[in-house]
């Protein structure tokens, strides 16, 4: 393991930031920290930069200790949310700093830079300044500075965040792809799921100064570890459910679930996981209708569930408020919530 | 911390020495010298001369700075927000008055009312500060957000409600600084006091000046510095905590509003900001016309020693004195401001209390008089057992006291402007504290350190209070000529006084002109 957190701890003041984190990431992994603002995320990360003193626990890499290194010799990249280039300097003087410091020579040093701006997408940008780019420009060289010096690991603050939407998920994809190219070991810390889960090979998703699961991004969304982080990831509606030879049955309808347990369960339900089906075993009235891209989203009162539920149907024909409806359960929208008891997984 | 502390030492010690101690023993010389311990300062306290004097002194003062921020608020707004040509122009052109010599001001206004009376003091001392209003109440100005005033418009305010109600509030903190500051200065303008009030109206400081240097008054003037420095404190706290609120306010606005060209109303503002142009031009281009009502003969005579032999050194000697004294005192107001702005960034940083009176402490030399600090030099270095009082290095010494809190405020808040995030981002790539603090703080700062020295220098060319108690009289810098010359009959006295006056303007001129285009931020204060 290259990056191992052992029972971290960060404090600010008497207030328990960070508490008894322990966290791996492998050579050449990608671990996204996954949580709501104000969690803890940005604090561990500066723990492991070492902008951070831990107040108990350990950042280590491969097994040695970083307590005495200071940030500067630790050979970790950062990038934060809004780059934080050198306004002073060209875009070529960002990205070549890192190359600076540790002494490469002015011909390697411009070869590495024009080969870093070409993998981020901006060649020829050499002798702009950084305060005439956009805010997805100056991320980039963000990016291309930390990456510079071949850190041995890269640590990315919220590094899409302050972008708009449609540069987010551009970047995104960019980001995945240049990552997985480059080999780099990374630790992304973001509160956006969509985010996380197109970074990284495994995810910990973060409460509370906590750490509440750790796992690929595909088990963390059907198996999330409790109904907080259910809830996180979307789950709106939890319905406790029994499990009888891959079948869940509850209040809200009956669902396969593939290597369950047989027994009590909790089924956590996002917005899509009830549809309109007019052989669905549950009915309920619709109170509300709301118009989406690609389909009409209702909100549908049930007797015996204690708030409203939400169901989607194709927006041709979407009954309106008033109307009666059957619903049935999708297993696409169904999370099982819950400490793993052996392999599972929801649905096909 | 320890390696902080220990920078921070430096410029306390210096403070100490060549500040506090003069001042404190300016204070004792007062309490102890008669005696009845104290009995000086009751007699003058409770004499209503010094009651008339005050009042005169806070007056004039508070005539000044009302005018300094009737007539610096349009000019304030139309370097924050108009985007009209000769925009540049009008930035140098409204910081020469605040570092043109006091005694080319003097003598501008002199000339430019012969009768005298109360009226050009007042003028003379608003003329400096209208700088001091403008620059730092259009500082905070650009950054604040334009879409207040629009909501308010969208609501139904007039443009004039708009300000009123949503400008003016946001601003106030910059107002109440730029009043606070122009007021300490004007109370404790010394030469334009002494130029066009000479004996007949006098502040404090120059009666202070006037009971040591002609009365021989000591415990009278002591006395009166005491109740100088008290009412000098008082204001600096009152600015200090306006001054606080002001950065805490820049702290949540940092980008830069974008200047525009003005509609409708605003063209009025644009008219009464060029008014206000033209009569800052006006002492300054009648100065300029004196000089020259003899010809050359005055530039002429700078090469000699005046009318029968005034100076005892001739004119162009004065100038390789004040040359050679604002260059030391210079280096060494650049190392303590700057060694100063450095801790007190960082101590800002951790938020102590400590920085607060750090920082108090380094302001003090800007509020209390240079009349009082050189009487103080006299007074306290005279027990020294080497004795100071003749050093050549005095005159630098007084004069690095008067600009270290000029190159303070120039520096400072561009320090503390730097995001601590690009600190650490340069750290992350491999840099270690020292080469932080060169590559980032030092590389950010850069243009404002340039500033600041060029500035401080420009100040120090023109130091007329401290300078004219410590000068020796064969070393004397131009100011100090200046003021002799004009005291002297003989028109050629008069003609080599002007022409001198018009010398130092210049060079004031050129600075200022080449710092200004050095100049990269708006934050700073002067």
């Amino acid at each position: 393991m290259a990056l191992v957190l052992r029972k971290l701890s960060v404090h600010y003041g008497s207030e328990a930031a960070v508490s008894d984190v322990d966290l791996s990431v492998a050579d050449g992994e990608v671990v996204a920290l996954l949580g709501p603002s104000g969690c803890g995320k940005s604090t561990l990360l500066r723990a492991v930069a070492g902008l951070e003193r831990p107040a108990s626990g350990a950042v280590c890499w491969d097994d040695t200790d970083l307590a005495g290194v200071s940030v500067h010799r630790r050979g970790f990249g950062l990038v934060f949310q809004d780059g934080q280039l050198f306004p002073h300097r060209t875009v070529e003087a960002n990205v070549a700093f890192g190359l600076r410091m540790n002494g490469t020579a002015r011909a390697s040093r411009s070869r590495r830079v024009d080969q870093l701006l070409r993998l981020v997408g901006l060649a020829g940008y050499q002798k702009r300044s950084v305060t005439e780019l956009s805010g997805g420009e100056q991320q980039r060289v963000a990016l291309a500075r930390a990456l510079a010096p071949r850190p041995r690991l890269l640590l990315l603050d919220e590094p899409l965040s302050a972008l708009d939407r449609t540069m987010r998920e551009q970047l995104a994809v960019d980001l995945a792809a240049l990552l997985r190219e480059t080999g780099t070991t990374a630790l992304v810390v973001t509160h956006d799921h969509d985010e996380a889960f197109t970074l990284a090979d495994r995810v910990a998703v973060m409460r509370t100064g906590r750490v509440h699961q750790v796992g690929p991004p595909d088990e963390v969304w059907r198996r999330p570890a409790d109904d907080q982080v259910a809830g996180f990831l979307g789950c709106t509606t939890f319905v406790p459910a029994t499990v009888d030879s891959g079948m869940a049955s509850s209040a809200l309808g009956d669902v396969a679930i593939a290597d369950a347990v047989d027994g009590e369960v909790l089924l956590g339900l996002r917005a899509n996981a009830l549809r309109l089906d007019p052989n669905g075993s549950v009915t309920g009235e619709v109170v509300q209708r709301l118009h989406r891209r690609d389909h009409a989203r209702l909100l549908v009162r049930i007797d015996g569930q204690p708030a409203l539920v939400e169901a989607i149907s194709p927006v041709a024909g979407a009954p309106g408020p008033g109307d009666w409806i059957r619903l049935a359960l999708d297993p696409n929208g169904v999370a099982l919530v819950g400490p793993r008891g052996d392999r599972l997984s929801t649905g096909t | 911390m320890s390696p902080l502390a220990l920078v921070g030492l430096l410029p306390l010690v210096f403070l100490g020495l060549f500040f506090a101690w003069p001042v404190a023993s300016i204070v004792g010389l007062g309490l102890t010298s008669t005696s009845r311990p104290g009995s000086a300062v009751l007699d003058v306290l409770t004499d209503s001369e010094t009651l008339r004097l005050v009042g005169f002194t806070l007056g004039q003062a508070a005539a000044a700075t009302v005018i300094a921020v009737l007539a610096g608020m349009p000019l304030a707004f139309v370097l924050a927000r108009c985007k009209l040509p000769g925009i540049g122009l009008l930035r140098v052109a409204v910081v020469v008055p605040f570092v043109l010599p006091t005694v080319v001001v003097g003598l501008a206004f002199r000339v430019l009312m012969p009768a005298g009376g109360v009226a050009p003091i007042v003028l003379a001392n608003a003329f400096f500060n209208i700088a001091v209003v403008a620059r730092t109440v259009g500082g905070l100005w650009a950054h604040t957000d334009r879409r207040g005033e629009e909501a308010a418009r969208a609501l139904g305010a007039s443009r004039w409600r708009a300000f009123v109600s949503v400008v003016l509030p946001a601003i106030a903190p910059a107002i109440l600084s730029a009043a606070a500051v122009a007021f300490l200065f004007c109370a404790t303008s010394f030469g334009v006091v002494l130029m066009l009030g000479g004996g007949q109206y006098r502040t404090l400081e120059t009666e202070i000046y006037l009971r040591t240097v002609e009365l021989f008054d000591l415990p009278g003037a002591a006395a009166l510095s005491m109740l100088q420095v008290t009412t000098v404190v008082a204001v600096l706290i009152i600015g200090a905590v306006t001054r606080r609120r002001k950065e805490t306010a820049l702290g949540m606005r940092r980008h830069r509003e974008i200047a525009r060209r003005p509609v409708g109303g605003e063209w009025v503002v644009v008219g009464v900001a060029s008014a206000v142009v033209v009569a800052l031009t006006v002492p300054v281009v009648s100065l300029v016309a004196r000089s020259l009502s003899n010809g050359f003969a005055g530039y002429v005579a700078l090469a000699g020693h005046g009318d029968q032999a005034t100076l005892q050194v001739s004119g162009l000697d004065a100038v390789w004195n004040s040359v050679r004294a604002a260059s030391d005192a210079t280096v060494l107001a650049m190392l303590l401001g700057v060694l100063s702005a450095v801790v007190l960034s960082q101590l800002s940083r951790s938020g102590a209390l400590i920085g607060e009176v750090f920082d108090l402490a380094l302001m003090l030399p800007l509020g209390v008089s240079a009349v009082t600090l050189g009487f103080g030099y006299l007074v306290a270095l005279g027990s020294l057992p080497l004795d100071l009082r003749a050093s050549p290095l005095l005159v630098p010494f007084a004069q690095a006291l008067v600009i270290t809190p000029l190159v303070v405020r120039t520096v400072l808040p561009v320090l503390r402007a730097v995001d601590e995030r690009l600190r650490q981002a340069a750290g992350t790539l491999g840099a270690g504290r020292l080469r932080v603090w060169r590559e980032i703080d030092l590389g950010l700062a850069g243009r404002a350190l340039v500033a600041a020295a060029g500035f401080g220098y420009v100040v120090a060319l023109g130091e007329f209070g401290a300078t004219s108690f410590l000068a020796r009289p064969d070393a004397p810098t131009l100011p100090v000529v200046i003021a002799t010359l004009i005291a002297r009959p003989g028109e050629l006295n008069n003609d080599m006084a002007y022409a001198a006056c018009v010398v130092l303007m210049l060079v004031t001129v050129a600075a200022v002109a080449a710092i200004e285009g050095f100049r990269a931020s708006s934050v700073g204060e002067f």
